[in-house]
């Protein structure tokens, strides 16, 4: 694979000063369950190309996937330099990234027969209907091993293999017109990690506190938000927040905050791409930055925001090694590992501190409001109601309202357990005061 | 650039290629199988602030193959059509590992045939600085409005050639160009950000995206206004959505319900869709349609070589029609309707939306609005989202109504509510039918799929609206 990288920089660097070559390669196995049987296998094999130029200072970009020539390819990069924006940094000329000493790969996901995946969905079906024999679950079972190569003009090179294993479960129950769903998911890149009975126990929760129905009155109710329900609800408005290019244009909350107490000084929040196996680590970025842990929240106090190297250069910072390419595109700022302290609170604590109150898990058409601001929004998919410290039934009908700072400015409480959510945010519940609950008919 | 085209094309369509595929899908014991192979060109350009951020192009290809051995499915896809034998071999080999009630899939006549694409601007072939000319005309109106700290502009544009062909004789070639631009304005005032923003789309015709300097005004006019705007109450209204976002309603509330992988399997579901069954009042009129020409939804064939058609989901407020891809037609015993659809070839056919729209009524803007004595009149859309039963969505302008009378503008207002009571709440179906072009529809994995959604002004009765 270097090598025919190499090849596209030799003929990138006859016609500009500067190149860069990313190569993606992956191969995906997934089994696929709908309604609790087996549906589908799917075998998926990618390759992609990103070639990025300095041409008469200027930047130029393209890729390619599947077949196509070398030339085609430089002249697009060349193409499109005439337009780009001004080659305003250097490509590292070393890879300071150990990529021994991230651990992301673990050669026994990629040996994992489809039979025992088979297996594992099957397992995890029959848990779930164990506890609700007339849940439909759709059930998929991902592995996938992946090799990113990058090389460029300075001298710059590496490569490194990545293997990751997930599986995901939705289940619905449908009783009359009223639909609940549940559901969660686990990964990792490692197997012995990831934990089939967890998964099925968190569903079966689930399950359990939705029994009943409940309703809440339309008024200012504290919220504990569960590790899926900060995931879904709460982390994007502040990602957007803490991304250097959201920061750089002006438009973050956060722009003139750094080293400023905005967050309650219980929280502490941080990125972290070496963490052992995390599905979102890397040993250096997809510019060949080095990765590292980075504070985004100390004690509530803005310590750092995200950058890749173009944005780092506008802003006169450094690059913090968090220059993705979702899809093997034009790398952009975003988060690799992120974890959110734990507390000291238990769960059963929180909720014998309500009087009245809801638990949010999971929450549809969060990402619909004014997110630049914080504002976050929308109808509670599952959520819990409880009434005088006992979780009474679930809720329907019911939107949420509220901003990220007004509510992690004083919290109630941190939860003394965490856990991963897709594989790329750790966190606790957190206990928020006061968040505007509308509900339908009152 | 690749040695597809080395083929020579004999009477419209491929025939080396026609020829290799029916060789690689002949004689391996499956019940069904597809090939897909497709071509894309795209180029995309984003800019943040005065910044030009990114502007790059992408030529793509690839393919896929999906078997069908005792009502389960093998998927492969791959980049490389090398080895094409083989990998239809592992398609079958992965089908024969799952086993499901076993089905035939819904019969349709195998068809050859080459569709092309005809567009008077072709985005596609649109010089590069000519699309930057007219994006930066956008850029610099909005960003020298008053208050307006940044923008973002994201436009792309992406020509697909793509082959099907499958074990039944099918080979269907068919040429499809997508646009899609969206301009949006922040706003700053002290610690206030506000943002507006508007979608656009074209079947790839460029012209769909020139002389929008006004907009770009509007756009930017519209943010800063938000800035003052007060936060609306939450509580349930008398909501009249504009044509934009009541489109939305239409593909939210209640097109993803019409889906029939959403259905097909679950009896209780069923149940609830059962063909006939009551949704709303006689007014209330529902459809899909991929035939129209020249929408981002349109096409002749769908993923699966079925021919496209018009679905009505809904017909004089009764649930009429729902949208299929071969299997959940067989499997349900209703019609295939050509709506099984798939972004690109990493990715196998799904039941997916078209042209989705509420059709035209009597009642006139004005009447609407005339006969409203408190509510709150939504317009144009962030986006929308649902969970079959309950559904947001969200719109990016707001007023109060006072009076028969448009009152204060609002902050951005998310909606929402139940499937199943709010179509019963619709109680005026506006005479001015609109087709939306923007935005894309995300589904398992698969986004954005061009899509169009449009309707006439609605009324809807008792809608939540969230608020602090």
């Amino acid at each position: 694979m270097m090598e025919g990288l190499l090849e596209v920089l030799c003929s990138a660097r006859e016609k500009a000063e500067q190149a860069e070559v990313f190569s993606l390669v992956s191969r995906t196995v997934s089994v696929q369950f709908e309604a609790n049987e087996l549906k589908q296998i799917q075998t998926k094999e990618s390759s992609s190309l990103a070639l990025r130029i300095f041409k008469e200072g200027r930047i130029g970009f393209a890729t390619a996937g599947g077949e196509c020539d070398l030339d085609t390819l430089v002249d697009m990069a060349v193409e499109t330099s005439q337009f780009g924006s001004p080659a305003n940094f250097q490509f590292p000329p070393r890879f300071h990234g150990d990529s021994s000493k991230v651990c992301i790969f673990d050669a026994k996901v990629g040996d994992l027969a489809k039979e025992r995946m088979i297996d594992i969905g099957k397992e995890l079906i029959t848990k779930v209907r164990g506890h609700t024999p007339d849940i439909l679950c759709d059930v998929e079972v991902t592995k996938r091993t992946s090799s990113i190569s990058l090389v460029n003009s300075q001298g710059g090179e590496g490569r490194y293999d990545k293997s990751f294993l997930g599986f995901g479960l939705e289940g619905i129950v449908v009783r009359d017109t009223d639909m609940l769903f549940v559901g969660d998911s686990e990964s990792s890149c490692r197997f012995d990690f990831i934990g089939i009975n967890d998964l099925a126990d968190r569903v079966i929760w689930q399950l359990e506190m939705a029994k009943k129905k409940a309703t809440v009155s339309t008024k200012l109710l504290p919220i504990i938000f569960t590790p899926s329900g900060v995931a879904s609800v709460l982390i994007s408005p502040i990602m957007l927040a803490f991304n250097g290019k959201t920061v750089l244009e002006g438009a973050s909350p956060l722009k003139d905050k750094l080293g400023k107490q905005v967050f309650d000084k219980k929280l502490s929040l941080w990125d972290d791409a070496t963490v052992a196996f995390g599905v979102g680590s890397y040993p250096f970025d997809d510019e060949g930055v080095p990765s590292q842990h980075l504070p985004l929240i100390t004690d509530g106090i803005v310590t750092n925001f995200l950058y890749d190297l173009q944005t780092a250069a506008l802003a006169g910072t450094q690059s913090t090694g968090h220059g993705q390419r979702a899809g093997g595109g034009f790398p952009r700022p975003g988060i690799s590992s992120l974890t959110l302290n734990r507390g000291d609170v238990s769960f059963q604590a929180m909720v014998e501190d309500m009087k009245e109150g809801l638990i949010v898990e999971q929450v549809i058409g969060a990402e619909q409001g004014n997110v630049l601001s914080g504002d976050f929004g929308g109808n509670v998919l599952l959520g819990y109601k409880v009434e005088n410290g006992e979780i009474v039934g679930r809720v329907k009908d019911t939107v949420i309202a509220g901003n990220v700072y007004q509510v992690l400015k004083e919290l109630l409480g941190i939860g003394q357990e965490t856990r991963w959510v897709g594989g790329i945010l750790q966190t606790p519940s957190l206990y928020c005061p006061r968040v505007s609950v509308t509900t339908k008919g009152s | 650039m690749t040695w597809l085209f080395a083929f020579i094309r004999v009477k419209g369509y491929n025939r080396g290629m026609r020829n290799m595929l029916a060789e690689a899908l002949k004689g391996h014991g499956a019940d069904y199988i597809e090939i897909h192979f497709e071509e894309s060109q795209a180029t995309s350009i984003v800019y943040r602030g005065e910044r030009l951020e990114e502007i790059s192009r992408t030529r793509s290809s690839g393919g896929n193959i999906r078997a069908l051995v005792r009502g389960s499915w093998g998927f492969v896809s791959f980049n490389r059509l090398d080895g094409l034998r083989d990998k239809v071999t592992l398609a079958v080999e992965e089908a024969r590992l799952a086993s499901r009630e076993p089905f035939k899939l819904f019969p349709t006549e195998p068809v050859v045939e080459t569709v092309m694409s005809q567009l008077k601007k072709d985005a596609t072939a649109i010089p590069l600085a000519t699309k930057k000319e007219l994006l930066d005309g956008c850029n610099d109106i909005m960003l020298s409005s008053p208050k307006i700290q940044s923008t973002r502009i994201n436009y792309r544009d992406v020509g697909r050639q793509r082959i099907f062909a499958n074990s039944e004789g099918s080979y269907i070639e068919q040429a499809k160009t997508d646009l899609a631009l969206r301009l949006t304005a922040v706003a700053c005032e002290g610690n206030e950000v506000q943002q507006a923003g508007l979608s656009l789309g074209s079947n790839g015709d460029f012209a769909a995206v020139e002389g929008l300097h006004e907009q770009a005004r509007e756009i930017a006019r519209r943010a800063t206004a938000l800035l003052s705007a007060p936060q609306v109450k939450g509580g349930e209204y008398t909501v009249i959505l504009d044509p934009v976002l009541a489109g939305v309603f239409a593909h939210e509330a209640f097109g993803h319900l019409s889906e029939s992988d959403f259905v097909y399997q679950n009896d209780n579901l069923r149940q609830i869709m059962v063909l006939g069954k009551k949704f709303g009042d006689k007014h209330l009129n529902i459809v899909d349609d991929p035939t129209i020409p020249n929408l981002r939804g349109s096409y002749k064939y769908d993923d699966e070589g079925t021919q496209a058609r018009k679905t009505y989901l809904i017909r004089e407020g009764v649930l009429e029609g729902r949208l299929h891809s071969r299997e959940t037609a067989a499997r349900m015993g209703e019609i295939a309707t050509g709506n099984a659809r798939a972004i690109n070839y990493l990715f196998p056919p799904i039941v997916r939306m078209s042209n989705t729209f509420i059709e035209p009524g009597s009642t006139s803007f004005k009447e609407m609005l005339g006969d409203t004595e408190e509510g709150v009149y939504v317009k144009d859309w962030y986006g929308g989202t649902t969970s079959l039963e309950m559904f947001t969505f969200s719109a990016g302008e707001a007023y109060m109504i006072r009076q028969g009378r448009l009152a204060e503008l609002l902050r951005p207002v998310v909606l929402t509510g139940n499937v199943f009571t709010t179509l019963q709440n619709i109680d005026a179906i506006g005479n001015d039918l609109e087709m939306n072009q923007g935005g894309g529809c995300g589904k398992g994995g698969q986004y954005p799929l061009p899509v169009s959604n449009g309707s006439p002004h609605i009324r809807i009765r008792h809608c939540v609206v969230g608020g602090r």
